[in-house]
């Protein structure tokens, strides 16, 4: 029989020990009668001679080799019978456990799944990322050409290569007319990561060329919303930007590259200019290691690929090199704020443990008398502090399991509330891996919280324990109490005083000016009818109609077209120089380019400093003009006559451009971040004057902003209608108002001073919670001696003042450790949180206000019970 | 009525295995056997015999079955496994060959002292 079995079938075998003892007495009884014995004398006799049923079972149940989980069993037993008797304390226990323990769960899986997952491809440690760089520069990184990709993909032997692209396309058949997110791949790249597609095949190497048969593969997500899901879509066809392609294929659920894409395209058969010349860089190379190739070789294997390229073809990839790294997930934007909300979800918890330690340390010097009972009756020290601990944890175990079933149901409310994308969302899951981290903490926190009671059974000197009773506390365990409350005042400190900091940056920020009036402003972006792209005629044409038409729409006061628009995602940077003699690219200072109709400045009412904007009359054929901010003004014309001045910008032609006006500085990079942005200065150009060659290019990213003399939402259908043009294939996506993306650029950090606020207020009570707790006991153990004070002739008030001088002792012992520590939190937030305003005295004098008001609030209560002791009562207790 | 000696240590085990091997046995009857065998030499202390036939049953040198008895009540039946009788062979063997070199070194101090 193995040891479960027995332990299994540890009932029956306790009956039978019974039943076989009980024969062995009843039978020696017989005979010892059958002698001539009285039965009484006989029985006494048989018992006698067995030494004792209960000692020899014991050591019936001790060879039997299952001791040690038998005890186990019994303290569980024991333990649940000692929670039973107190509910109330069980419960607050408990649910303070399973907040504790939920949040951290909840914020750990995202932390899990978010950033310490690989990716979800098979064998995701042989992935690497191919990019370019150019050397000397901050700007470095880069994807690589297509030319430079196909070479690279030739001569590697280390590698298997597969590159994409990231595009868009209008989607006009079949069904209404939408604008889809393109991912144009080369034909290995589903191979490459070892996915197969969930329906139908991945491209063929012959449809990766050009003049190959158009085909393409549905998103999941686009099959399901688009197709209704049905798997006849596989061989019909589809008509993406004007041109016919048939389906083959269905990617996988929830599979990403850089989002989900909503359809794939060979990248070989696209004709796209930029993919045919070196000097553009769209294709984000992604390869998987050769069997028996390591990630060394393939690095020097490309780097000297790359140094090849650079010597054949100088005019274009000189000072570029190809470098191979670990393929890793891009989780860069939200991995501060992911590890700065563990870590206060973490000081949570602490707090939750040490509220429970101090709650259990009471109970603890409350049984002193019965342990010292028990160690006089011979129990071993170790085996008591074992039983203690088993009552610990089974408080954090019953914490636990309520705290992974609040994370089960709290993870995606949690990520729906995520400010803008969480990129890998659809990965986030509790998995074994949680669990097993959620055991883990609820076992740790158990013996966290449960070893300094449990150390607290005694050991020699019983005497005094046992005869003093509950009265009196010994120092020890006072100072123990303090050490609690202590830390618990400034665990809490640092959290009021971090969300505070939050709470003053957010607004501070909130009363910048972003530079353009948010009020009114409608902004979209736009695609136009595939028809048009082939001629620059026609582009233009078509945006103007597109004005005319926005402009028509009734409560729209005035329309323009503009690139990139301030607040929202995407920015052009461009560098420039006052004089002809432009130095290399990387000793060139950047500016922010946007490219605008004469309209803009009256749609976000930037305001007009110096000299003109854009009219009409600047288009293709008169001299090229600029218009700058005060910031650009500033850095290259130190603010003075910037009017009439000239800057070079390599990009976009070899001439000079003419400044002919300054306008305010718009906070481009949102209300939070633009301050500390690297990149500030800004120029204007108009679309007019952009070269037919880029014309269709330009066409693809343009935007259309309208400033509305009504509420802006309500101009949307009628927009939409009015601009479906000639077609009908012409869609507006994105539909913002800019009192959105404003808002927007701030959802970070009201994001986090929310769930800061959340942890500061749920630590507050913790920590009273604690204080009471801690006073109530301390102070119901000293009534005998208030008692005799206030039969001495004390007052309520000293009696009062003798409670709370107790407690605002800790309070400020607390304070102090926990202001040094928010001090060091406050230099983390700083580092992590875009626009954070420094310490200020203000923030920490409201915060340890409110925490020195609330801890006195929860200190009087004991304080005023103590004052009302009856002094007979007190000394006849005694 | 003669007088009672210790058990020397480890040998309640060998004891109750060569009792066993005589064919099933309870308990109580191998307390009973061992004293009448032993004509009340040997005192086998009651408290450590069902201890001993646990440890046993736990090593697998013995088994047990429930069965009635003559007077027709249910009792616990040992009876020695193949393991049970080939450490009993082993283990008398051992025995005999201590008690024998004992022998032969009281006999031969014996002869010393004449």
């Amino acid at each position: 029989m193995s040891w479960w079995q027995r332990l299994w079938r540890r009932t029956k075998m306790e009956e039978q020990l019974e039943k076989e003892l009980r024969f062995h007495l009843d039978q020696h009884t017989t005979d010892l009668i059958a002698r001539g014995l009285d039965p009484a004398e006989a029985r006494r006799q048989a018992v006698l001679a067995i030494g004792g049923p209960e000692q020899v079972k014991e050591s019936c149940r001790d060879a039997r080799g299952t001791r040690w989980l038998e005890d186990l069993l019994n303290d569980v037993r024991y333990a649940l019978r000692t929670l039973r008797q107190k509910p109330g304390f069980a419960a607050i226990t408990l649910a303070t456990l399973a907040l504790g323990i939920g949040a951290t769960t909840v914020m750990f899986t995202v932390v899990d799944s978010v950033l310490l997952k690989p990716l979800p491809f098979p064998e995701p440690d042989r992935l690497v990322a191919v990019t370019g760089h150019l050397d000397n520069s901050q700007y470095a990184m880069q994807y690589l050409a297509y030319p430079d990709f196909l070479d690279c993909r030739r001569d590697s032997r280390s590698l298997d290569m597969a590159g994409w692209v990231f595009d868009s396309a209008t989607l006009s058949e079949p069904g209404e007319a939408e604008y889809e997110q393109q991912f144009v791949i080369s034909h290995n790249l589903f191979s490459v990561l070892g996915v197969r597609p969930f329906r139908g095949r991945a491209f063929l190497p012959e449809e990766d060329k050009l003049g190959g048969t158009p085909v393409a593969i549905l998103g999941y997500s686009l099959w399901q919303r688009h197709f209704g899901g049905s798997p006849d879509a596989i061989g019909t066809t589809l008509v993406l930007d004007g041109k016919r392609a048939t389906i083959v294929g269905i990617a996988p659920p929830a599979f990403e590259l850089d989002g989900e894409g909503d359809v794939y395209t060979p990248l070989g058969q696209d004709t796209a200019p930029y993919l045919k010349n070196r000097q553009a860089h769209p294709v984000r190379g992604l390869s998987r290691l050769r069997p028996g190739a390591t990630l060394t070789q393939a690095q020097t294997e490309v780097a000297l690929i790359g140094r090849g390229l650079a010597e054949q073809h100088p005019d274009t990839n000189k000072g570029r090199s190809l470098q191979v790294r670990p393929l890793r997930p891009d989780v860069d934007d939200v991995r501060s704020t992911l590890w700065l909300l563990l870590g206060a979800v973490a000081l949570v918890l602490l707090i939750a443990c040490v509220n429970v330690a101090s709650l259990l340390l009471a109970r603890a010097v409350s049984r002193e008398r019965e342990l010292a009972m028990r160690v006089a009756l011979g129990a071993g020290r170790f085996r008591l502090v074992r039983q203690c601990l088993t009552e610990s944890a089974e408080l954090g175990l019953g914490g636990g399991a309520l705290g992974i079933a609040l994370a089960a149901l709290g993870i995606r409310p949690f990520l729906a509330f995520w400010p803008g994308d969480l990129p890998r969302a659809t990965e986030v899951h509790l998995d074994a891996r949680v669990l097993a981290f959620a055991l883990a903490v609820s076992l740790a926190s158990g013996l966290l919280f449960g070893i300094a009671p449990a150390l607290r059974v005694p050991t020699r000197a019983l005497e005094p324990t046992l005869r003093a009773g509950t009265r009196g506390v010994a120092a020890s365990a006072r100072r123990l109490h303090g050490g609690f409350v202590v830390s618990e005042i400034a665990l809490a400190v640092v959290l009021l005083i971090s969300a505070g900091m939050l709470g003053r940056t957010l607004l501070r920020l909130s009363a910048l000016d972003p530079g353009v009036n948010v009020h009114n402003v409608l902004v979209s972006r736009m695609a136009l009818s595939p028809a048009t792209l082939p001629h620059p005629a026609l582009i233009r044409a078509a945006w103007n109609d597109v004005l005319d038409r926005a402009r028509r729409v009734p409560g729209v006061e005035t329309a323009t077209i503009v690139d990139t628009v301030p607040m929202r995602e995407g920015n052009n940077q461009n560098g420039y120089w006052t004089t002809a003699a432009v130095p290399p690219e990387n000793q060139q200072p950047i500016a922010l380019s946007t490219c605008v109709t004469p309209e803009y400045l009256k749609v976000m009412e930037i305001p007009l400093r110096q000299g003109r904007f854009f009219t009409d009359q600047d288009r293709l054929g008169s001299p090229p003009v600029i218009v700058i901010d005060d910031v650009l003004a500033r850095s290259a014309f130190g603010g003075r006559d910037a009017v009439g001045r000239q800057l070079w910008i390599p990009d976009m032609g070899n001439g000079p451009l003419q400044v002919i006006g300054v306008v305010g500085h718009v906070r481009y990079w949102g209300l939070a971040g633009d301050d500390q942005s690297k990149v500030r200065a800004q120029f204007y150009y108009p679309f007019a004057q952009v070269p037919d060659g880029w014309l269709r290019r330009w066409s693809q990213l343009m935007s259309v902003a309208v400033r509305t003399s009504v509420p802006p939402l309500s101009t949307v259908q009628p927009l939409r209608h009015e601009l479906r043009g000639v077609a009908n294939d012409q869609v507006l996506y994105q539909v913002r108002t800019l009192e959105q993306l404003a808002h927007g650029s701030l959802a970070r950090q009201r994001f986090l001073l929310f769930l800061f606020g959340i942890f500061a207020a749920l630590s507050l009570l913790l920590a009273c919670i604690g204080i009471y707790g801690v006073l109530s006991y301390l102070t119901s153990r000293r009534v005998p001696e208030i008692g005799v004070r206030i039969a001495l002739g004390a007052t309520a008030r000293d009696v009062h003042r003798l409670v709370l001088r107790q407690s605002l002792g800790m309070i400020f012992l607390g304070l102090g450790v926990g202001v040094s520590a928010a001090v060091a939190a406050g230099r983390v937030l700083l580092r992590l949180v875009e626009g954070m305003q420094p310490t200020e005295p203000l923030t920490y004098a409201l915060m340890v206000s409110i925490l020195v008001a609330a801890a006195l609030l929860a200190s009087f209560v004991p304080a005023r019970r103590a004052s009302r002791v009856d002094p007979m009562k007190a000394l006849h207790q005694e | 009525m003669p007088e009672k000696s210790d058990l020397p240590q480890g040998t309640l085990d060998l004891l109750i295995l060569k009792v066993v091997a005589l064919g099933p046995v309870h308990g109580y009857a191998i307390a009973q056997r061992l004293q009448q065998v032993s004509r009340d030499v040997v005192q086998v202390p009651q408290g450590s015999l069902y201890p001993a036939l646990h440890r046993l049953e736990n090593r697998g040198l013995l088994a047990a079955d429930w069965k009635p008895t003559d007077t027709g009540r249910e009792a616990k039946f040992y009876r020695l496994t193949r393991k049970g009788r080939a450490q009993l062979e082993s283990e008398s063997a051992s025995w005999q060959r201590l008690t024998e070199a004992v022998g032969l070194i009281l006999r031969l101090s014996e002869g010393g002292a004449k």
